[in-house]
């Protein structure tokens, strides 16, 4: 008995020894996002795109500073900001200089508050904080700090490039807004309004409604008020669930305009779409997927395919996120100092793979890059999502949205 | 005006929906005292099992087979579960349910995963049966009325008219008397859940196409459920219909007009205070319809508990 548990320690013993010599060489990135609970889905396809570029873009490529590769270390928050700290701590405490989170704009407060702190107490094991999706403008804004970097574009950019292209419809003479009744929907409601007056007066707001967030059973009255309304487009930020059934009920009941959302495709929705949302449903977002902009991006989703056959390439951006990182690492020569590296993100113009520029902007670490207007259907879909018929395809461009735009951040550098 | 025929439809549509979930609750509950928790779990599973069904088959295949599964399903657990569980009391009994509930929820998303599935209307109903002033009433929500009411007239056949129904009804009462009669009470308790499970089926495989059939589907609706029968009178059919019909049309009504409540204050003759930004009934005052309109059946159960504890339709004594 004393015996075996003696040969157990010592196995486990020289286990986690050759286990951390054979990690040494590794540049570890932790992922704080939801893998468990309802949001589950969302966080595991951002994982596995995460863990592919890494691999194919860098690993395989021979590593950054001549041969180190970058490893990326999974921690599930339950979508908690309470539980996110806790796993920021965690990471911390495994020696992880970067940290990669996206899902909910209420963690990432949270995380970017505490790195900050953290990093002012502790200047020798700072560490840097990659916002791959959290698009509350005010990380970029009053909240804004040098350790942060968003490579999403944020609320008010996606709205500003959406408007942009309502703008120059002349048919659309009425609006309907509707969203999910929390912060992010009603910040959205409230740019487009914002944007809409300024930018086309004579545009008239029919309606501007909140609903239930996860609740509501059946869309079909907020449906026939929008049919009612005679409104010729409708604005919405809902995901998830809400999306699919409001988006499916305004179409089933009568209406045939286009809706502009920010999240109605892949994890499931643009199968349950299908033929309903075509000509109907438009997306803004940053990436262009159909049509490939270059073989390389081609190839790229055909490997991600290979290897997560079930999977999407629906956050473009986590591949810039790597690619960003490791130009960084490169440039400042060092993964450990990661001051050096935030200064060689800072201002970086980065060449994405999937056909943008992407330039992170000093003053704010708000990345400016194109944004597009996507439409759901399947005619010319070289990719399509969830496996089905369908998928997004690019129809309208700005390029290097809100390249000038304002921010009310004032950044301390170290 | 027209709206207003528009939402009676709508409101119809909704309320039978629900009658066909509460129809099923109501009657095991006036059988064996108890109350499913895992109800709406049995109207998810069906929704699921036809969308699988009609992956090979067709929809209307998954119509005709996945209710039956979902009945077969729920005699079983009646049978192999609640029936050991019957003799230790009600709230084993409840609890039991609970966890089913809990059970089913996790096992669909282990098998289907998280994600929304693509069930879809199929394409014979897919076209638009008639419109009113521009909102076009979908044929598949007609089916869904046909198919409701079907149910509800064939349900009231059986359970008045046939030699099964009078002993169902007997043993509702009378349990011991019926069994003392000859009869297999227990089988009578377990062809009855697998009925009520089976028209829940029922209803999730039509409701699955335009409610959306993902793993939240059976809770946001599990909670109404209760509410309609307590309403309705508990055990009673013809209340679980009335009281299905009634929050229908109340949660329509309430979400398609956007009325405030200063409206209304002021219609009473109440001034809207001045400084109303900091006043201390400010959330009152700034309410619309279609924001409590998912609590205005939670409200008319409260009303009917205080002034008619047994229910608009209910026989039992209070």
């Amino acid at each position: 008995m004393r015996t075996t548990l003696k040969l157990g320690l010592g196995a486990a013993l020289a286990l986690s020894v050759s286990a951390a010599s054979l990690f040494a060489d590794t540049i570890k990135i932790a992922f704080i996002d939801p893998l468990s609970g309802p949001f589950a889905s969302t966080g595991t396809n951002g994982l596995h795109q995460f863990q592919f570029a890494a691999d194919y873009l860098i690993n395989q490529n021979g590593g950054v500073l001549g041969g180190e590769e970058f490893e990326i270390v999974a921690f599930d928050n339950k979508i908690s900001p309470k539980e996110s700290l806790i796993q920021l701590q965690v990471a911390i405490d495994q020696g992880i200089r970067y940290i990669a989170q996206g899902n909910s704009s209420g963690v990432a407060n949270a995380l970017t508050e505490a790195i900050n702190k953290h990093n002012r107490r502790n200047p020798d094991d700072r560490v840097l904080f990659l916002n791959y999706a959290a698009v509350d403008p005010a990380l970029t804004n009053d909240k804004c700090n040098f350790w942060h970097f968003r490579f999403d574009a944020n609320a008010d950019i996606k709205m500003d490039a959406l408007t942009d292209v309502m703008a120059e419809d002349d048919s659309i003479k009425k609006v309907y807004v509707i969203g999910q009744d929390y912060s992010f929907g009603k910040s959205v409601a409230a740019a487009a309004v914002r944007n809409l007056s300024a930018k086309r007066p004579d545009i008239e707001i029919v309606g501007n409604e909140l609903h239930p967030i996860g609740k509501v059973k059946d869309f079909t009255p907020y449906a026939r008020k929008i049919v009612a309304s005679g409104a010729q487009a409708v604005i919405t930020g809902n995901w998830g669930a809400d999306m699919v059934g409001l988006g499916k009920s305004i179409v089933e009941n009568g209406y045939t305009g286009p809706i502009f959302t920010y999240y109605a495709a892949g994890s499931g929705i643009t199968a349950a779409f299908g033929e309903t949302g075509k000509g109907v449903v438009r997306l803004v977002g940053e990436g262009q997927t159909n049509p490939p902009v270059s073989d390389a991006a081609a190839d790229y989703y055909r490997a991600f395919k290979a290897q997560y056959p079930d999977g999407n390439v629906d956050q473009n951006r986590i591949t810039n996120v790597v690619g960003m990182l490791a130009q960084a690492i490169d440039a400042a020569g060092t993964a450990d100092d990661v001051v050096k590296v935030a200064y060689a993100l800072e201002g970086m113009e980065y060449d994405s793979i999937w056909g943008s520029t992407i330039m992170m902007r000093e003053k704010d670490h708000q990345a400016i890059q194109d944004v597009h207007i996507h439409a759901h259907t399947d005619e010319g879909i070289t990719f399509t999502y969830d496996n089905s018929d369908y998928g997004i395809a690019v129809m309208k461009t700005v390029s290097m949205a809100s390249a000038d735009a304002p921010t009310t951040c004032e950044m301390k550098r170290p | 005006m027209e709206l207003i025929l528009v939402n009676i439809i709508d409101g119809l549509v909704t309320g039978l929906l629900l009658f066909m979930l509460s129809a099923g609750l109501t009657l095991i509950f006036s059988m064996m005292g108890v109350l499913n928790f895992a109800h709406a779990s049995f109207y998810m599973l069906g929704a699921y099992f036809a969308y699988q069904i009609s992956l090979a088959l067709g929809f209307w295949m998954g119509l005709l087979i996945a209710p039956l599964v979902v009945g077969v399903l729920g005699a079983g657990v009646e049978r192999y579960g609640l029936r050991r569980v019957h003799q230790y009391g009600h709230v084993p009994e409840l609890i039991f349910t609970f966890g089913l509930a809990l059970l089913i929820e996790e096992l669909v998303q282990f098998i289907w995963g998280k994600n929304q599935m693509p069930y879809d209307i199929p394409d014979v109903l897919n076209f638009t049966a008639f419109a009113i002033a521009g909102n076009s009433i979908p044929a598949y929500k007609i089916f869904m009325i046909f198919i409701s009411v079907a149910i509800f007239i064939g349900l009231l056949y059986v359970l008045t008219k046939t030699r099964v129904g009078m002993i169902i009804q007997a043993a509702l009462s009378y349990p011991r008397t019926v069994e003392a009669l000859g009869h297999n009470v227990p089988l009578i308790f377990m062809g009855v859940f697998g009925v009520g499970t089976a028209l829940a089926g029922v209803a999730g495989v039509i409701a699955g196409p335009v409610l959306g059939t993902f793993p939240g589907m059976a809770f946001v609706l599990g909670s109404i459920v209760f509410v309609t029968i307590v309403i309705g009178g508990l055990g009673s059919l013809w209340g679980a219909l009335v009281a299905s019909l009634l929050i229908g049309w109340i949660t329509t009504f309430a979400k398609s007009y956007n009325l405030a409540m200063s409206d209304v204050l002021n219609t009473l003759g109440i001034a809207t205070p001045e400084n109303l930004d900091d006043h201390f009934l400010r959330d009152l005052w700034t309410v619309t319809s279609p924001q409590i309109a998912d609590i205005l059946p939670y409200i008319l159960m409260v009303l009917i508990l205080i002034f008619r504890p047994y229910g608009l339709f209910g026989n039992r004594s209070a």
